[in-house]
């Protein structure tokens, strides 16, 4: 069979994502306490911390119902599905036809939605605020999101990742201000969705100015693992997309062997680290904005998307 | 052997015969049984027809005449393509619905002015997308739009039934007398009003604005199109339940036939300029219909609003498709308009289901409005199931059907850029951000329809003793959501079904689906966009399972109950739970300042005072209050002025009579 290589490497990549996504997230968090001139916990709590998460009991709320109990699953089977469309290493990989661009934000939308009942099930005031913020920056978000994926396409002629990837790391796209435009307004994008400074606060668990943490309040033990892990994946997702649609140097090619994927590898670790330590840098540097300033932060992004759609328009070459 | 369209024909006046049948039997015990048993039974027959059509090829394409309506014209009847498309949206409704009806008809305390329209509005429905002259074309609307009437006003004594039918005969009335000019233009001084006549007549591009406009004016506030949508959610929630799916599933997708018949059919090779029209018409109507939706609190009502929103979604599929097609682009067309058929069928799936569902919410509680229920997961969980499975799908989320068609919508908006016109170039993408904003506020408004009247705890005594509903109402919103997820994984064939009406329609045909590789769906090729719902579902199931497995075989099992962690305020009541307004708030805040002139009053009371503190929400619907309360003050002005009329002598009138006539000699002689 010829298909058994492709299977093994799309399924390295599934546990690639799914080995590095903690990493990433404790490594974001160390360099942000070493920012602060703090010591920090080591690289690898976080894996600590899904370990002793699955070894506690989960304690569940007197009326929550099955949706509560099966949302932490449902949520992190697609985000790890979404996660392991996008390229990371290698591009072209067997499934990554399976869904394009817009398919994968759709499947972090259906996690999202999950989620957002979920904090709805115990009729608490503090899942309420939590979900009903969450929808409104993810209904902020979403058609800047488009603009960018249609900024893309305009640029590669596809919305299919490998095929985007492919096209940039190939041809000579060279500086772009459209593409300027575009990734500024995905980094936002990703911003927002992924919960980061300054949208919403990550590390904090009790302030009224939180929006996803307040939602998976009443989650503990291993269903609180799993949404965590979603949120780990979920950024290393974005990082994935962002590096292999605008930093796709050295992503193996389809079929080129092994080398060639270690090498890829190895550029997607470098990538990872320098996206992680410029995302350190940037929350330590900036505060936490108001909720009902996130309308203006995401508005921004829409405007980048749509002005550098429109300049694409105006001239292929921009 | 009989014609298809004869066959047809005869489920119709079956169903007219049943209206009759109604009449006799209202006052039996068995009519509920009878009438919507043999309803079901001659829509599976009928829909039967209509799928053999559109799977089987073109079995024959000879008309019917009957030898009624005008005398020179008699009632022509057809069945091409498009008709058999929207014949199977309309009977799968109507079965689904008489199938609801079995079990939800018997707590119906006035059958007897609900049985006999019931089968009339679906023969109705029947006859608009059979009929194949403009006259009979009317007559059928119009018998559709007042059998829809009496069924809204089946109810008449409850508040607000009454003005909801007196709005939507308004509408109804205005709606009709645009398609009656529309059908006058198009037929021409010749007045030739058969359909096949007016295909063959060249139209002036004047004309076809016109037609456009005045058809926008007639299907549009059939359909729900801003700013004629005003009836849609006052009629649609008054209704019994499954007559409101119907209403809002089926009959608005009649009325977007209408406009397909007449703008891609009838009128000829479209102008680019239409195209704008439809597509700002569109987006806004999907933004704003949503917004609505978010910010109401009734569910029969939000669900109205939401069939609005996807109206709009459809109007700007559509409108995609006349861009291309005025280009000459005739692939993306098809795509475009794969697209909107796509959407109109997954539309009348979930939004039957849903309205099936607030109908067995009704059924349960006897309340209709949100912040009154909570908690129903726990005494409903059939219901709750099949409805959320309505809920993810018309929030446009993958594995689902909804999010195919959108899927395609913007596949086709990503086709743009080979549009030569500047100002369709720079509108597309600026629609399609309005149509990614409206699929996640629909995603926002569901997780709020589902989060407050399902999830939570019970907010009244109704609620808190709650049943589940009968075992038909169950099968019929369970065949509804086996069809959303069903269409959903396997889009490929349901794409190979619409192929005919997309080559009838706009000459552009779509590669054949069934070709692509594992069942995915490849509209243009490969390298530019391919999804694949069903290995999408596979996955989602492999990587859910793998975590079950791994957290089963390897973590803590240990599971206690304990009090929902109340922040230091233990034993909160149900009514200090989120509820649909404050679900809404942030939305509201961001979006409803600007376009409802939203604001929130908080009275406090001065300290010493032991009145509660209290909030007070205040929206405007700005469309009601600055378009349509001067319009209707207007007219009853003329009126209080024209009444003088009534009391004048008889030399008067006379004269008055005198002076028309020769008033219409001199406009004629000068005119000639």
């Amino acid at each position: 069979m010829v298909v058994i290589p492709d299977i093994i490497v799309q399924g390295l990549q599934m546990l690639l994502v799914l080995l590095l996504a903690p990493l990433l997230t404790g490594f974001v968090r160390k360099i942000k306490a070493r920012l602060l001139r703090r010591q920090g916990a080591s690289m690898f709590q976080p894996y600590r911390d899904l370990l002793r998460l699955l070894r506690k009991e989960v304690v569940l709320a007197d009326n929550a119902s099955w949706l509560f109990r099966v949302t932490p699953y449902v949520t992190f089977a697609a985000i790890w599905v979404a996660a392991a469309l996008v390229p990371t290493f290698a591009s072209g990989l067997l499934f990554n036809w399976t869904a394009d661009l817009i398919a994968i934000v759709a499947l972090l939308g259906s996690a999202r939605f999950f989620l957002a009942l979920a904090g709805m099930d115990v009729g608490t005031s503090f899942g309420g605020i939590g979900s009903s913020r969450e929808v409104m920056i993810a209904a902020l978000a979403e058609p800047a999101m488009l603009l960018i994926v249609f900024c893309m396409a305009l640029v590669a002629g596809s919305t299919q990742l490998s095929t985007v990837a492919n096209f940039m790391a190939s041809s000579d796209v060279g500086l772009r201000v459209s593409l300027g435009m575009a990734v500024i307004a995905l980094i936002m994008v990703a911003l927002a969705e992924n919960a980061r400074i300054p949208v919403d606060n990550p590390a904090t668990h009790l302030e009224l100015t939180m929006v996803h943490e307040a939602m998976v309040l009443e989650y503990s033990g291993r269903h609180l693992a799993m949404i965590e892990f979603g949120a780990f994946l979920k950024l290393l997702l974005y990082v994935s997309l962002i590096a292999c649609v605008f930093l796709p140097w050295n992503i193996a090619l389809f079929g080129t062997g092994p080398l060639a994927y270690a090498v890829g590898a190895a550029a997607y670790v470098v990538k990872l680290a320098v996206a992680g330590f410029l995302l350190a840098l940037f929350e330590t540097a900036t505060a936490k904005m108001r909720v009902f300033r996130v309308p203006q932060f995401l508005g921004a992004a829409l405007m980048l998307g749509l002005l550098g759609t429109l300049l694409l328009f105006v001239s292929r070459s921009f | 052997m009989m014609s298809a369209v004869a066959l047809q024909m005869v489920g119709v006046a079956g169903l007219l015969g049943l209206a009759v049948l109604a009449i006799v039997l209202s006052r039996s015990k068995f009519a509920t049984a009878v009438i919507y048993g043999a309803t079901m039974v001659i829509c599976l027959a009928a829909l039967a027809g209509a799928l053999r059509w559109l799977l089987g090829g073109p079995v024959d394409a000879t008309g019917l005449v009957l030898p009624v309506g005008l005398p020179w014209l008699g009632a022509h009847f057809r069945m091409d393509a498009l008709a058999a498309f929207f014949l199977v949206v309309v009977n799968l409704g109507g079965a689904a619905a008489s199938l609801y009806g079995l079990g939800y008809g018997r707590h119906e305390s006035s059958p007897h002015r609900v049985l006999p329209f019931f089968p009339a509005f679906l023969a109705g429905m029947n006859l608009v997308v059979l009929a194949d002259d403009a006259f009979s074309y009317l007559l059928c609307w119009e018998f559709m739009s007042l059998a829809s009437w009496a069924l809204v006003m089946a109810h008449h004594r409850e508040a607000g039934n009454a003005r909801a039918g007196y709005i939507y005969l308004v509408m109804a009335s205005f709606g009709t007398l645009a398609l009656l000019l529309a059908f006058g233009l198009l037929a021409g001084p010749a007045g030739d009003y058969g359909f096949a006549a007016i295909r063959n007549t060249p139209h002036t591009p004047n004309v076809a604005i016109l037609v456009l406009i005045l058809m926008l004016l007639g299907a549009g506030s059939k359909a729900g199109l801003l700013p004629l949508h005003v009836w849609l959610p006052l009629a649609h929630p008054a209704a019994p339940s499954h007559v409101s799916a119907l209403m809002s599933g089926v009959m608005t997708k009649v009325a977007i036939y209408g406009f397909i018949r007449v703008v891609f059919d009838l009128l000829g090779q479209p102008t680019w300029p239409a195209s704008v029209i439809v597509l700002g018409l569109g987006s806004i109507t999907a933004v704003m219909g949503i917004l609505y939706a978010m910010m109401e609190s009734d569910l029969k009502r939000l669900l109205a609003y939401s069939t609005i929103e996807n109206i709009g979604i459809i109007f700007v599929s559509l409108g995609l498709a006349l861009a291309f097609q005025a280009n000459g682009q005739k692939l993306p067309a098809a795509l475009a308009f794969t697209a909107a058929l796509f959407h109109v069928l997954n539309h009348s799936f979930f939004k039957s289901l849903l309205f099936f569902g607030a109908g067995a919410l009704l059924t349960a509680t006897g309340e209709r409005d949100m912040d009154r229920l909570g908690g129903l997961i726990h005494r409903m969980p059939l219901t709750s199931f099949v409805v959320l499975i309505g809920c993810v799908a018309i929030s446009a989320l993958p594995p689902f059907n909804g999010f195919v068609s959108e899927w395609l919508i913007f596949q086709a908006v990503l086709q743009s850029p080979g549009l030569p016109q500047w100002a369709l170039k720079i509108m597309v993408p600026a629609v399609g951000a309005m149509l990614a904003l409206a699929a996640a506020l629909a995603a926002a408004c569901f997780v709020k329809m589902f989060g407050v009247t399902f999830l939570g705890r019970p907010r009244s005594p109704a609620a808190e003793t709650a049943v589940e509903v009968d075992r038909y109402s169950l099968a019929a919103m369970s065949i509804l959501a086996a069809l959303c997820l069903l269409a959903g994984i396997l889009p490929g064939p349901v794409m190979d079904a619409l192929s005919p009406v997309a080559v009838e329609m706009t000459g552009g045909r779509l590669p054949v689906q069934a070709h692509a590789p594992w069942l995915s769906i490849v509209p243009i090729s490969e390298s530019r966009g391919s999804y694949n719902g069903l290995l999408v579902m596979v996955f989602i199931a492999i990587s859910a399972s793998l975590a079950v497995f791994f957290i089963h075989r390897f973590a803590s099992h240990a599971l206690r109950r304990g009090p929902a962690w109340g922040c230091g305020f233990p034993d909160s009541v149900p009514a200090a739970q989120y509820s649909g307004a404050s679900f809404a708030q942030p939305i509201r805040r961001v979006f409803g300042t600007l376009l409802f002139n939203a604001r929130d009053h908080v009275e406090m009371p001065a300290p010493g005072d032991t009145r509660p503190a209290r909030l007070r929400i205040e929206l405007h619907d700005l469309i009601w209050e600055w378009l349509y309360q001067p319009l209707a003050g207007a007219v009853g002005y003329a009126a209080d002025r024209l009444n003088a009329l009534q009391f004048l002598t008889i030399r008067r009138y006379l004269s008055l009579v005198f002076a028309t006539l020769v008033t219409l000699l001199l406009v004629l002689a000068i005119w000639s």
